[in-house]
């Protein structure tokens, strides 16, 4: 039977809510599940996560989360359990660390997998999404991380039980030395219910306060952005959403003056429910749209705005 | 300071990837072929860093001889050397770790710079396995990166903000797009590109076990998205997403 190791990821004393699509992933193939938690604010984390695994083990002694470290702390708690799986939310943080996990464990990974076949078998987005490749893990262990976009939430259970594990950080290379933070009110594009994105169309970083925020404001929805003006730097690059960016599925996703080019439609197109708002009546974001508006968007999104503000109340 | 930077020759992201008929994979006769263009930016990052540090930036492709063109542009670029793996066929993220590992070993360099992802298969995995086998630190995802007293210093594009970093020489660097803007080469570099040494490898001689241990066994498009409607102004937009879409 399948042993399931969960890497827990958290910040800011708080699960990170992507991990539980690892643990959706886990349940497919069924089997025990444990989850890891490791470094600072472990021992909180882990009460979070204990309704979603059988066991829940965690190692506060892993210290700050560096890839080097970690990977080792990770591998060992898995070779202890006699783990057949390792799991991780393919986010930032579970792309920089799984790959060193599978390389100490001899294991081959599967990355940002969409869909779980069985136990070594899986399906995961090649080519930005163009082409959808199943892969087949040869190797005894097996490292994945999950799309969190393609796994539904799994229902919480009985709590698990919660224990704390030794690790060993041996000694890294690496330090670390700070985080900067993008500070915003708006809810994370990750598990934001509304996205308004911007593209070239908007013209510069003063269209995105002046057309772009006041739509996201209206619908309290996050921002995102292509990948073209985020590389001009108009907006963060935290905001990109695309094949080298974010990977999203709100319910309603809104591209403002954005063409669709295949990197960016490779981030959004799981959306339940896209509008496109563009004056090129070609641009191809308009053949993944549910409703395309041809609009001079500068016309076009306040007015949008207004009414949205009227239709409220 | 002496610089690897990996490059990888892929499908051109503005092409229409098309599957084969049988399915085996992607169509990619008559398809553009570029340098993975995260690998651009390593490219570019080396030479910037051997402008303030001095060295040489070594270029090293697994391919066929197909992909000497790729290493010849990062040439044309600026870079000194190059070197070939041949190898014909697929090859996994970790196999391809190991291959790059065994090419370490013999170039020593201070630091090896590697896109954070290829975008034919977007695994994004070697260069984390490469600095798990070599036992050297990493930083993915690089934004800025500054050498100095030994050290990479870098600021790494993260979840929610820029997270810095900071590891002992050697290290294994990801680019992400913001770290620069690659140049185009002129034409006097790409003349000189053509007397620059390039060694072929064949991947046999390496003693690199690189059977894979993960299989890509069947390739597919994925579903059609129904075809949606144009609204004609913003006022039906609305109704729409009210009535029909029930999203407001």
């Amino acid at each position: 039977m399948a042993t399931h190791l969960i890497v827990v990821e958290h910040t800011g004393g708080k699960l990170v809510k992507a991990t539980l699509s690892a643990v959706a992933a886990a349940q497919k193939v069924g089997g025990d599940i444990h989850a890891l938690v490791l470094g600072n604010g472990a021992a909180d984390v882990a009460k979070e996560v204990a309704p979603y695994a059988g066991k829940v083990h965690f190692g506060e002694a892993a210290g700050d989360r560096l890839a080097q470290p970690w990977a080792k702390c990770v591998a060992d708690v898995a070779k202890s359990l006699g783990a057949t799986h390792v799991w991780a939310a393919a986010t930032g943080a579970g792309k920089d660390l799984m790959p060193r996990v599978a390389a100490r464990l001899d294991a081959g990974m599967a990355s940002d997998v969409s869909a779980v076949l069985d136990d070594k078998t899986f399906k995961r987005p090649m080519w930005a999404g163009n082409i959808i490749g199943t892969v087949e893990i040869t190797t005894t262990i097996k490292v994945v991380t999950t799309r969190p976009t393609e796994f539904a939430v799994p229902a919480p259970g009985a709590a698990g039980e919660i224990g704390a594990v030794a690790v060993d950080p041996g000694t890294s290379k690496m330090t670390w030395v700070k985080f900067d933070a993008v500070v915003s009110d708006r809810p994370a594009l990750s598990d934001a219910r509304v996205i308004v994105s911007g593209g070239r169309g908007v013209k510069g970083p003063e269209g995105f306060k002046t057309v772009v925020e006041p739509l996201a404001d209206v619908l309290g929805a996050a921002i995102g952005a292509s990948r073209a003006v985020c590389d001009a730097g108009w907006v963060p690059n935290d905001w990109q959403v695309g094949q080298t960016g974010k990977v999203v599925a709100p319910e309603l996703y809104v591209a403002v003056g954005i063409s669709g080019a295949i990197q960016h439609v490779a981030g959004m197109k799981g959306s339940k429910c896209i509008v496109a708002i563009n004056k090129e009546p070609e641009a191809p974001i308009f053949q993944v749209a549910d409703y395309g508006l041809v609009a001079d968007l500068f016309k076009a999104a306040p007015e949008l705005t207004v009414a949205l503000k009227a239709a409220k109340g | 300071m002496k610089f690897l930077v990996t490059v990888k020759r892929v499908t051109d992201y503005e092409a229409k990837i098309k599957l084969k008929a049988d399915k085996s994979g992607i169509v990619t006769d008559g398809v553009n072929m570029i340098m993975n263009p995260f690998d651009e930016i390593g490219v570019e990052e080396a030479l910037r860093q051997r402008e303030k540090h001095g060295g040489e930036v070594v270029i090293v492709s697994i391919g066929t001889s197909d992909s000497t063109d790729k290493i010849r542009s990062a040439l044309a670029m600026g870079a000194d050397r190059g070197i070939l793996v041949k190898h014909d066929g697929p090859l996994d993220s970790f196999a391809v770790a190991r291959v790059l590992a065994k090419i370490v070993d013999k170039e020593k360099p201070d630091v090896v710079l590697m896109g954070k992802q290829a975008i034919d298969d977007d695994s994004n995995q070697a260069a984390q396995m490469l600095a798990e086998l070599l036992g050297w630190g990493q930083a993915t995802f690089a934004n800025i990166v500054t050498l100095e007293g030994g050290r990479a210093t870098v600021v790494r594009e993260a979840d929610g903000g820029l997270e810095t970093v900071s590891t002992t020489l050697p290290a294994v660097v990801t680019t992400d797009l913001r770290l620069n803007e690659p140049r185009y080469a002129a034409l006097p570099g790409i003349m000189k590109a053509k007397k620059k040494p390039l060694e072929e490898v064949e991947i046999g001689s390496l003693g690199v076990d690189i059977a894979a241990k993960v299989k890509t066994i069947a390739y597919e498009e994925p579903p059609a998205k129904k075809a949606g409607q144009k609204v004609a102004d913003v006022a039906s937009l609305v109704t729409r997403l009210k009535t029909e879409a029930k999203v407001i």
